[in-house]
């Protein structure tokens, strides 16, 4: 069943320009320039039920842009989007109710006072049923581990805590759609690792569909089963990591550890692309030349102390997406 | 000496980028100096007899008001309270420079760019339309400008130590708040200090705060002639030294604090 | 509409009580806030001290509007301040998060921000005003002492109306627009005094433009006793604090175009 439809949408902002100096500031008070970006240019995709997406792209590229539309913060030019069945931002409120929103840098519980009070206020906000609300809010508390941090005044959480509480705050409605953006950018290790179990479990447990964006790339590859890539306004690539990797390079790279940090190498149908004392490290085409022939091929001529395979790393792949398709 | 110089010069340079602010600022200055001309215009209607100042001389004080406004009318400096709210405070005592000289110079950049940014051209429209008059003579116009800066040091002094006392949070916020509305009444920004009972002249002219404005303006419409000045001047600027003084004594205190909890 | 009242007294109960979380600080703005617009009518009264009188007026008639004024500016600015601070929410993408809501955006910028410091201009206000009243020797009917209440709700309904007008402009634009704050404070300190003292342009940008002596000169004079000064048919002072609950709505509406212009330009 798909959920979010979004069509060939499109978005231009104006920015005002100022020019410099004391002229410029007088005439600025008269006329201004304006520049046009257009941050969607063609943007199409649909969400299907119990999804994890993932919605990556440079900054700037039109990210949240989308995720404001999807919200019904934001009109677009041009394009149709549906959410549920509605046009988020002709129906604001009744879309409000349905989708849940977490933004990694700010937080929407009240500074001031502990956490449980900004949950009853949203119970409110959202005239959720105090059974309802007591549920959902002893589910979130159980799954997020928040018992010890209720009753805590929320400038007094780590950032940590408090983006698990944020995380409970935007979930307190049971919102069918979950939109997260950059829900893990400056957590340490621990925090990013329950973020993640907690994401993974929403969606396989309460079929909670989610659209994350994010810069950090681990997050997508421990989450998402598809992946969406735009830069400036467009669509990239929309499909699964290993489509995305087949998409740019199929390149593999095999790491070895010499016996003898002197000793030759060569394949033809491999290149050494990187060699640190005993360490070196062959690219190669896998339907060129299988892995375990290429390996089998070093060990016949060079003692090996210890070898892996990688794949490009996703960042390398993205970073190279990105150029390829640089500012038009 | 250098680096005050450079926080002095940094300061003016941040202000003269809000020329916009400073525009809207002079235009709300001149509405609100029409608002208290036309309600001085009306007591002066409702009583026929003589006054210590006349009409004339209290619309030249109105304006000048205006214009120096910033002079009486501040909180603390609002980078100052950032600094303590956020616990930064404690990396200005790792610069190897005097911290008061530091707060004092930046209490006193706050004062000179939006004066001479709003002032002058508030003083030019208020002359051109709105009734205020030339300097009463060359010589008052020139020991006007002396009592102006020592208005300006004054005003420093005072601000520095309003932004001192947040130091110590609680009353801090009571100071900050309560202090500048003594200065707002007690300097004749409000009324013009002439126009107060007899009574209260003698503590008027002993309190600092006439220092703010009302030497000033009083000595350009030539109410106290240029070969009165001097005492007036001279009153503003022991006033000052008492304020550094006073200031000085108020960081250091605060500053053991700081140092002995930890910041 | 009960639930938006629940919910009204939820947010100012968050309110007041994160004020109550720093007390002291909060007893001392208070207090300075008192002390300041104290000085205020000080200083008025070091005026009519001088001069007897303004023009026809004496200091308890300006006690009565300058009473009026600053309890109703009092409770605009305690239940519309939010609109004031908006700017900010507009500047730094907080406003997006209320539009993430299932409620008007008026409202919850209306709740967002209730202060209570304000009760120091609105115990002035009212001590002034009481003060006025119960010693200006006026002859107050029954309806005088309801043209009261209706003068200050008209008077904090233009007010908030006023504050709406000045965040609504953050849509547009980021530059502090102080056009509508110079509207707003002027219009606080010019009816302190009786509109009949000022000049024409004057007194007609406050009843036409800014219909501020709807909600203060023209009922204050009908309740004095005095409808003669205010220039106008009588049954128009008593009827004139309605002008400002119209204001707020024509405000509301302006609020509602802001909202659509933001979503889609999303500045």
């Amino acid at each position: 069943m798909t959920l979010v439809r979004v069509e060939n949408l499109a978005k231009s902002f104006r920015v005002a320009e100022r020019c410099p100096g004391m002229w410029g500031a007088v005439r600025g008070l008269v006329a201004r320039g304006y520049r046009t970006i257009q941050a969607l240019d063609d943007v199409s995709f649909e969400l299907s039920a119990g999804e994890l997406v993932g919605y990556i792209g440079p900054n700037g590229a039109g990210k949240s842009t989308t995720v404001k539309v999807l919200a019904g913060i934001l009109v677009p030019d041009s394009g149709r989007c549906e959410v549920l069945g509605r046009v988020p931002w002709r129906e604001r409120r009744a879309n409000a109710r349905d989708v849940g929103v977490v933004f990694g840098q700010r937080t929407q519980l009240w500074w001031d006072l502990p956490v449980a009070e900004s949950f009853d206020l949203l119970r409110e906000i959202y005239a959720v049923a105090p059974a309802d609300h007591r549920r959902a809010r002893g589910e979130l508390v159980e799954m997020l581990d928040l018992g010890g941090l209720l009753n805590v005044p929320v400038r007094q959480l780590s950032l940590g805590q408090r983006m698990r509480c944020d995380l409970a705050a935007a979930l307190l409605h049971q919102p069918p759609i979950l939109y997260l953006d950059e829900p893990t950018i400056g957590l340490d290790a621990p925090s990013k690792l329950a973020v993640r179990s907690f994401v993974r479990t929403l969606t396989r447990e309460r079929g909670v569909t989610v659209i994350l964006t994010t810069h950090d790339m681990d997050d997508i590859e421990a989450l998402c089963q598809r992946v969406i890539l735009i830069a400036h306004g467009r669509v990239l690539s929309n499909g699964s990591l290993k489509d995305l990797r087949t998409q740019v390079s199929r390149e593999r790279r095999l790491v070895i550890d010499l016996a003898d940090p002197m000793a030759e190498i060569t394949d033809p149908r491999a290149t050494i692309t990187a060699r640190e004392g005993a360490r070196v490290t062959v690219s190669f085409d896998p339907d060129r030349v299988a892995a375990p022939e290429l390996i089998a091929q070093f060990c016949a001529r060079v003692a090996i102390r210890d070898l892996t395979i990688e794949s490009v790393p996703i960042e390398e792949i993205v970073a190279q997406l990105y150029r390829e398709n640089g500012a038009p | 000496m250098r680096p005050y110089i450079a926080v002095l010069s940094a300061n003016f340079r941040m202000m003269l980028q809000y020329r916009a602010a400073a525009f809207a600022g002079a235009v709300t200055q001149v509405f609100w100096g029409l608002i208290r001309v036309m309600v001085f215009e009306a007591f002066y209607r409702s009583s026929s007899l003589v006054h210590p100042m006349g009409l004339d001389e209290v619309v030249d004080y109105v304006w000048l008001g205006q214009a120096m406004l910033l002079l009486t009318t501040f909180g603390p400096d609002p980078h100052i309270r950032e600094m303590i709210r956020s616990g930064n405070v404690a990396y200005e005592l790792t610069r190897p420079t005097d911290l008061y000289g530091f707060w004092y110079v930046r209490c006193l950049a706050a004062r000179i760019a939006p004066v001479i940014l709003r002032a002058v051209p508030q003083l030019l429209i208020a002359g051109l339309f709105f009734g205020l008059r030339a300097p009463a003579s060359p010589a008052s116009g020139a020991a006007w400008i002396a009592s102006t800066l020592a208005a300006m040091l004054l005003s420093a002094a005072f601000g520095a130590v309003i932004s001192i006392t947040l130091l110590w949070t609680i009353s801090g916020e009571g100071a900050s708040r309560f202090l500048p509305a003594v200065s707002w009444l007690l300097s004749g920004n409000i009324i013009p200090l002439p126009l107060f009972p007899e009574w209260a002249q003698g503590v008027l002219n002993v309190l600092p705060f006439r220092g703010l404005a009302d030497t000033p303006f009083r000595i350009y419409m030539g109410h106290i002639g240029p070969g009165e000045a001097l005492l007036p001047i001279l009153h503003q600027v022991v006033w000052a030294a008492a304020f550094v003084l006073f200031g000085r004594w108020l960081l250091a205190r605060a500053m053991r604090r700081v140092v002995v909890q930890g910041g | 509409m009960a639930r938006l009242v629940r919910l009204y007294m939820h947010y100012a109960g968050i309110s007041i009580r994160s004020q109550m979380q720093y007390r002291a600080s909060f007893a001392m703005a208070a207090t300075g806030h008192l002390v300041v617009t104290g000085f205020d009518f000080a200083a008025l009264a070091v005026l009519f001290r001088r001069f007897g009188s303004l023009v026809e007026w004496s200091l308890h008639e300006v006690a009565v509007l300058y009473g009026i004024t600053h309890v109703a500016f009092a409770l605009a600015e305690a239940f519309a301040r939010g609109f004031d601070v908006f700017p900010a929410m507009v500047r730094d993408g907080s406003f997006d998060r209320l539009l993430l809501r299932p409620l008007s955006t008026a409202f919850q910028v209306a709740a967002s921000e209730i202060q209570l410091m304000r009760i120091g201009r609105l115990t002035q206000g009212l001590a002034v005003l009481g003060w006025a009243l119960a010693t200006g020797g006026f002859s107050l009917g029954l309806a005088h002492w309801l043209l009261v209440p209706l003068a200050i709700l008209g008077g904090a309904c233009l007010f908030s109306g006023l504050f709406v007008l000045s965040g609504v402009l953050s849509f547009w634009t980021i530059e502090t627009l102080e056009v509508v704050n110079t509207v707003t404070y002027g219009g606080v300190e010019a009816t302190q005094y009786p509109l009949s003292i000022y000049r024409p342009w004057f007194r007609h940008l406050f009843t036409f433009v800014v219909p501020l002596a709807c909600v203060n000169f023209l009922p204050g004079a009908a309740l004095m006793g005095m409808p003669e000064r205010a220039g106008a048919p009588e049954w128009c002072l008593w009827l004139a604090p309605f002008a400002g609950v119209l204001f707020l709505l024509a405000s509301l509406q302006v609020w509602r175009v802001g909202v659509r212009h933001y979503t889609s330009t999303g500045s």
